[in-house]
């Protein structure tokens, strides 16, 4: 099990119950658990959306999108079953935070997924892990379980006269599972293609029917704002960002973890403070602030604010929460190689600029690194990814072609370094097979 | 083709989950997959055969998904993750002392079927890195030496 920390600047709203044995239900009911629903069952639908739509909470998925907002694109009437789908399949490399929301608040999570249900008016809603979290997939359905025991699920929930399922479901190592629309298909039973877009899944979604998609740490999220109020909610964060937020920190700090901090929270504070700096007395590098697919920043653009418009500012995003610390003995060239190598293993083949793409730029930066560059491969690896982008069905293909832009263009003498047969200067020597030269 | 009950008391009950028959494709598989070592094309037949599917849907789903295998695998799976924030502590040198220790590269198993060795993408233990899965146990803030130690572990 995933070990846990803490620094003083965090402020735990959806950590509150880590460690705390919120598994079982009981103990869940005495934090408070299942406060927020029964609320919510005394608000009208629409108010239950204003309420996530004023506390400014936006997806912890990566994109950002206003939750609110997104609840009220879901028509009120609709002849097909309405769902909510939580997405629990939590693959961007750097991130590991929904992890500890299913092992140690499963029921928040269930929580979140039913004040969504009620807010939009669907009665079945699906919890969606990925394969690999096996035994987070048993943690949930017992928690099920034990929801479903107690009347808070099923018939008549909470004595309401209201009807209310709520699934588990699991991947089979997918990462690009994890993209919304392929997500439904997933569930669906097939292989993790992406839909068309529009229609978009508020309207047309699971088996045609109109489906709330959602992170899991949004929906763990819409409990707290429920009971809290969504004013008090709001002022944690910074204006348009409300709340808090769970930080990956991992990579070369002293102290890595899942650390809760508001939403604005100074990004060099959290490298040097709350993750401890860099440890063996190295220099910090670079940052990937938010997930692999994240643009890379500099040590000198690192004072900024993290929410979602200050880095999107800075010209990187602030993505999925996993901040990726990287110090001076790393080189560049082999890090896009492997978050290159990532994206090609990952790409589900359907368009061609990101299928073609992701296998050129990873064999040519396997070339590169290993010291067969070539001058105009610089510039290629640039113009390549630079017309992957937008020209995808999915946003995969931009994810991959973004931080590859940025480490271009922020680490050039360092691909430069590379040139001309020599070898890795930051290789430890016989590390690397070399390849000849190409002319 | 026979399941054990617990299997099948849990598909049954996932049947239930869905508007649609083949909704439960893909978990049904992996605990299929846990439960035989592998989709063997007599568990694939069976499958399909339930979810009225064509073999090859099910051919289709199971070359998608990373976990699913239609060749048998050692006991233990020893899946090693060398992604970035793994790479960044040593993930790589994991690998290579994995490589090195069971004789085994990427996707190959051991003489005696005990252990499968697989270089893997992110497996959410970033902030624990480097780590791996051995089958679906996570080992995390690993080092050369720790390693040694968690697969004599499944020696035994
Ligand atoms: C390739 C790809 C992978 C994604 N993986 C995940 C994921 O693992 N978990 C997740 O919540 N969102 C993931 N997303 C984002 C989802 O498409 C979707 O925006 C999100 O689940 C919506 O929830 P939110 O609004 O609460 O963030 C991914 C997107 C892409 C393009
Ligand atoms: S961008 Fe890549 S992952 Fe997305 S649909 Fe196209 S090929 Fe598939
Ligand atoms: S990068 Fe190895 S677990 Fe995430």
């Amino acid at each position: 099990m995933a070990s846990l920390v803490s620094h003083p600047d965090e402020v735990k709203v959806v950590s509150r119950r880590f460690g705390q044995g919120a598994t079982n239900i009981d103990r869940y009911l005495e934090l408070d658990g299942y406060k927020a629903v029964q609320k919510a069952f005394a608000m009208e639908p629409d108010a239950i959306i204003n309420e996530v739509k004023n506390s400014g909470l936006r997806g912890r998925g990566g994109a950002g999108f206003s939750t609110g907002m997104k609840w009220s694109f879901v028509p009120k009437q609709s002849a097909k079953p309405k769902y909510v789908l939580c997405n629990g399949d939590e693959s961007e490399p750097g991130t590991c935070k929904d992890r500890l929301i299913f092992e140690h608040d499963p029921h928040a999570v269930i929580e979140g997924v039913m004040i969504a249900a009620l807010a939009v008016g669907s009665q079945t809603g699906y919890i969606y892990i990925r394969g690999e979290y096996r035994y987070l997939s048993i943690i949930m359905q017992k928690a099920l379980a034990d929801a479903y025991a107690r009347g808070f699920l099923g018939k008549n929930i909470f004595g309401s006269g209201r009807d209310l399922d709520i699934y588990w479901h699991g991947g089979a190592g997918a990462y690009e599972v994890g993209e919304e629309s392929a997500l439904m298909e997933s569930l669906e039973g097939k292989r993790g293609i992406p839909r068309i877009r529009p229609p978009f899944p508020a309207v047309v979604g699971l088996w045609g029917g109109p489906t709330v998609i959602n992170n899991a740490e949004t929906l763990a999220s819409v409990p707290h704002i429920i009971l809290g109020g969504a004013e008090w909610y709001a002022k944690v964060g910074t204006p348009k960002n409300g709340g808090t937020r769970l930080f990956c920190l991992s990579g070369n700090l002293e102290k890595p973890g899942v650390y809760e901090l508001p939403m604005g929270y100074n990004l060099r504070k959290m490298i040097y403070e709350v993750g401890g700096g860099i440890p063996n007395g190295r220099e910090l590098k670079a940052v990937v602030p938010g997930g692999s697919s994240t643009p890379v920043l500099l040590p000198e653009e690192i004072d900024i604010s993290m929410d979602f418009d200050s880095v999107a500012k800075a010209g990187s995003m602030l993505g999925s929460g996993g901040v990726v610390v990287l110090d001076d003995t790393n080189c560049i060239v082999k890090f896009a190689l492997r978050t290159m190598k990532f994206y090609r293993h990952e790409s589900c083949g359907w368009c061609i600029p990101c299928r073609e793409g992701t296998d050129w730029l990873e064999k040519t930066l396997t070339r590169f690194h290993a010291g067969g560059g070539l001058k105009k491969d610089i510039d290629n690896i640039q113009y390549l990814s630079e017309n992957m982008l937008g020209r995808t069905f999915c946003p995969l293909g931009d994810a991959a072609a973004m931080p590859t832009i940025a480490f271009v263009k922020k680490f050039r003498k360092e691909f430069e370094d590379h040139l001309e047969g020599r070898p890795c200067p930051f290789e430890r020597a016989g590390a690397v097979e070399q390849l000849p030269v190409l002319a | 083709m026979k399941f054990s009950d617990e299997f099948e008391t849990r598909f049954t009950m996932m049947a239930r989950h869905y508007p649609t028959k083949r909704s439960v494709l893909v978990p049904a598989l992996l605990y299929a997959q846990d439960e035989i070592g592998y989709l063997s094309d007599e568990v694939i037949q069976e499958i399909a055969r339930r979810l009225e599917l064509t073999e090859l849907d099910v051919r289709n789903v199971i070359s998608y998904y990373s976990m699913l295998t239609t060749k048998p695998r050692g006991k233990y799976n020893v899946q090693v993750c060398t992604n970035i924030a793994c790479m960044l502590r040593g993930g790589e040198e994991l690998f290579a002392h994995c490589r090195k220790k069971l004789g085994i590269g990427h996707k190959q198993t051991t003489q005696d079927g005990r252990f499968t060795l697989e270089e893997v993408e992110c497996i959410g233990a970033c902030s624990w890195a480097p780590a791996i899965q051995v089958n679906y146990d996570f080992h995390e803030n690993l080092t050369v030496e720790k390693l040694d130690k968690v697969l004599d572990g499944y020696q035994k």
